[in-house]
């Protein structure tokens, strides 16, 4: 047995690997899409099979405002991560601050229209399938809006705090990725229950 | 044979080889608040052994409950809780914290390592799990509220609406094991992230993908299983608690809500999970099997071909075990076909690990038995499963013992039989200390007894249409020898278990001392002192190979020119 067969002889290209940060966040992504679908199942299965009103007809409204702002969010977390990289701290504090103001706008708008749902057209999680499906889904990915804003907010508390340079850049990244995932699945969401479902 | 040798590394070493002895508060605290993936991989399994007897012991009770005709050796509430809490605890807390036990401890090592890509995740996935089996069991008190006495769950480990239902679950023993089920869903989906971002980021040089051993490709396709077949089971929780303490409808058939759609959820989860369980099981024949017939595994890229195959169409087949629910014939013919055909990936499996022992030079140690009975009883497994994936068939047997025969010669012919080989073989290496071969035969030769005269004979009263959960049954269905037989069988599977629980405490403090290879073998965990220390390798290693300890014992002949 000797040392020299463990150590490298002729293989001296570099070993690169992938990062685990973002295997891991692909791999949650992953798991967590899992869950959206089998609440975007039920809800289209249930469409249309309330015993009761009131129906999707009734009651909503195509979301634009909260939605643009949402979605918008991402981009401004993309810039985020970009000025990170470049070094520049202080616009990256802007950008999250941006981010989190516009994810905050976001659940926001889903609390009033929920108040409006619960206490004007008088549609709970226990009136009907509809209530009981959208909800489910769109309490989920509330849910999950703020999870991301509580950690966005903790970026950005780090990053005012001077505590974020670009060292950082890939763990500011990894998050990102987080958030992109949650407002797409906005899209899929404001899709099916918004536009289709209506 | 270079058996016991030192490995070099250890010249590189400079810590102390005796360690000065400590509190047992401080051991105590080693454990609990470790992130080494060893300490908790030897966690998941003790855990897991721990569940395996309370389990095995509600099987016990089962079949003592159902040797003769018109028994009353326990209630029918209790019968319903016994075989609920068996089939929850043997799927969630025994099977998958076992494997991902050994995943937990071998991966890093197999692929050279220090530890798991993320070890605090780890060490939160493991608790989460633990805890979550700890709610299960505290049902037993809890389960009625504190005031009144306690019952477990009785739902059975499918948990169908309407069963569920405030009005037929009232209490708070369902929510006991919804809550048991999602929190080990978290720990189990943690854990998976864990080993495929471990796999994927923390190979060490050298070690390409088609490098990987086979154990750590088998566990990669089952973790990434894992995410798409858990993940519905934790939606499909969540919807049943909005159900039970928010009062919506997902499963609530007079506000519209369906009971089918449950069913659907459950099994989408329910089938791939029978995967998620077995696949580690291919991984340690993987393993074992080229080790003892001292040949090279035969088709490596057929093996990882048909593993990821087996991920896939996994997923395609889980309604075959809803064919009684009358899907109609578009249905029923999509998912016998889709059945049928995951037995081609399989059978390329058995046929390669034929292969692989073809012309070799066996050894038959305990590990190797229990591999070669692995194999000849995953095959009667696969071919029950080929009648049953029939859908006329399927409407003359299911809910009868013959699918509880089919999937227990899944669960224990396969999965456990499995399990035992790959205790006798990395025993050595996590303890230090080999298992006893004399000790090993005679839990080998009981265990195999007990386990073809239980579940062979199964088959028998689920043909004569005796159905699965009934409490008792009439003595002139002519099912009472069986039965009687069936349950004899059961006792001597214990006598084989407890065979190997002393074996193994015995071993622990008397064995034969093993040595950093004790197998002759091939893979780098081998490469290491047993048990290895904390930081695995005092240097990464670097691989060129497959077999990078057949490369470092054969520099003249290196597996490296033939791959």
């Amino acid at each position: 047995m000797s040392e020299a067969a463990i150590i490298p002889q002729h293989e001296t290209e570099a070993w690169k690997l992938p990062s685990r940060g973002v295997v891991g966040m692909a791999c949650l992504i992953l798991a967590e899409a899992a869950i959206f679908i089998i609440f975007v199942v039920a809800y289209l299965f249930y469409l249309g099979k309330s015993l009761s009103g009131p129906t999707p007809r009734d009651v909503l409204e195509l979301p634009v405002f909260t939605s643009i702002c949402l979605l918008s969010s991402s981009l401004t977390l993309h810039l985020a991560v970009a000025s990170l990289h470049k070094g520049a701290t202080r616009l990256c504090s802007l950008w999250l601050a941006i981010t989190v103001l516009l994810g905050g706008i976001f659940l926001v708008g889903t609390g009033m229209e929920w108040y409006h749902l619960i206490y004007v057209d008088g549609l709970t999680i226990r009136t009907n399938l509809f209530g009981t499906t959208f909800y489910s889904l769109v309490g989920l990915h509330g849910f999950h809006v703020i999870v991301g804003l509580f950690l966005l907010s903790l970026a950005l508390l780090f990053s005012l705090r001077g505590q974020l340079n670009n060292s950082h850049t890939e763990k500011l990244e990894v998050l990102s990725l987080y958030w992109h995932f949650v407002d797409a699945v906005w899209i899929v969401v404001l899709l099916v229950v918004y536009v289709f479902g209506r | 044979m270079m058996a016991t040798q030192t490995p070099v590394h250890a010249v590189l070493d400079q810590t102390s080889t005796t360690p000065p002895r400590r509190l047992v508060l401080e051991v105590l605290h080693d454990w609990i608040a470790t992130v080494d993936h060893k300490k908790i991989g030897l966690m998941y399994i003790g855990y897991a052994l721990i569940f395996l007897v309370v389990a095995g012991l509600e099987a016990i009770l089962i079949r003592i409950q159902l040797a003769v005709p018109n028994n009353h050796f326990v209630s029918p509430q209790t019968f319903n809780r016994l075989f609920t809490m068996h089939g929850t605890t043997m799927v969630f807390f025994v099977g998958m914290p076992i494997l991902f036990g050994f995943g937990n401890y071998l991966i890093p090592l197999m692929i050279g390592a220090r530890d798991m890509a993320f070890p605090r995740l780890n060490a939160f996935s493991f608790w989460i799990s633990a805890f979550g089996g700890t709610l299960l069991y505290f049902s037993y008190l809890g389960g009625d509220g504190l005031y009144g006495a306690g019952s477990a769950p009785d739902v059975g480990w499918w948990a169908y609406a309407p069963l569920t239902a405030h009005a037929f679950s009232p209490g708070h023993s369902t929510d006991y094991w919804t809550l048991a089920v999602l929190l080990s869903g978290i720990g189990t989906i943690g854990t998976a992230l864990n080993i495929v971002a471990t796999i994927l980021c923390m190979r060490c040089p050298g070690m390409k993908l088609g490098r990987m051993p086979l154990f750590a490709w088998l566990y990669l396709v089952m973790s990434m299983l894992v995410f798409v077949t858990v993940s519905p089971l934790t939606a499909a929780q969540i919807m049943l608690m909005l159900d039970r303490y928010l009062g919506s409808h997902f499963f609530d058939t007079q506000a519209g809500g369906s009971a089918v759609l449950w069913m659907h959820f459950f099994w989408i989860f329910g089938h791939p999970e029978v995967y998620v369980l077995i696949l580690p099981a291919f991984a340690y024949a993987n393993e074992i099997i080229p080790v003892f017939s001292r040949k090279a595994i035969f088709g490596y890229p057929a093996m990882v071909a048909a593993s990821v195959g087996i991920g896939f169409i996994s997923l395609s087949v889980w309604a075959h075990h809803m064919f009684t629910v009358g899907m109609g014939a578009g249905a029923n013919a999509f998912f016998t076909l889709a059945t049928m055909v995951i037995g081609v990936p399989t059978g390329i499996k058995i046929f390669n690990w034929l292969a692989t022992i073809w012309g070799g030079k066996v050894h038959f140690t305990v590990a190797m038995m229990f591999a070669v009975g692995f194999l000849f009883q995953f095959l009667i497994a696969g071919l029950t499963g080929i009648m049953l994936s029939a859908a006329p068939l399927d409407w003359q047997l299911g809910n009868s013992y013959f699918v509880v025969a089919h999937f227990h010669f899944v669960l224990v012919g396969a999965i456990l039989f499995m399990l035992f080989s790959a205790f006798y073989y990395w025993f050595p290496k996590m303890t230090g200390r080999m298992l006893s071969e004399r000790i090993g035969k005679w839990h080998f030769w009981i265990f195999l007894i007990g386990f073809h005269l239980t579940f062979d004979l199964m088959h028998i009263p689920g043909l004569l249409g005796m159905p699965r959960r009934i409490y008792t049954y009439e003595a002139d269905r002519g099912w009472a020898m069986w039965n009687m037989l069936i349950s004899s069988g059961g006792f001597i599977q214990a006598i084989g278990t407890l065979l190997f629980v002393y074996n193994m405490i015995w071993s622990y403090f008397k064995g034969a001392v093993a040595g950093a290879d004790p197998w002759d073998a091939w893979t780098l965990e081998w490469s290491t002192t047993s048990p290895p220390p904390d930081y695995n390798f005092a240097k990464i290693p670097t691989v060129e190979s497959r077999r990078p300890l057949w490369d470092l014992k054969h520099p003249e002949d290196p597996d490296s020119n033939y791959e």
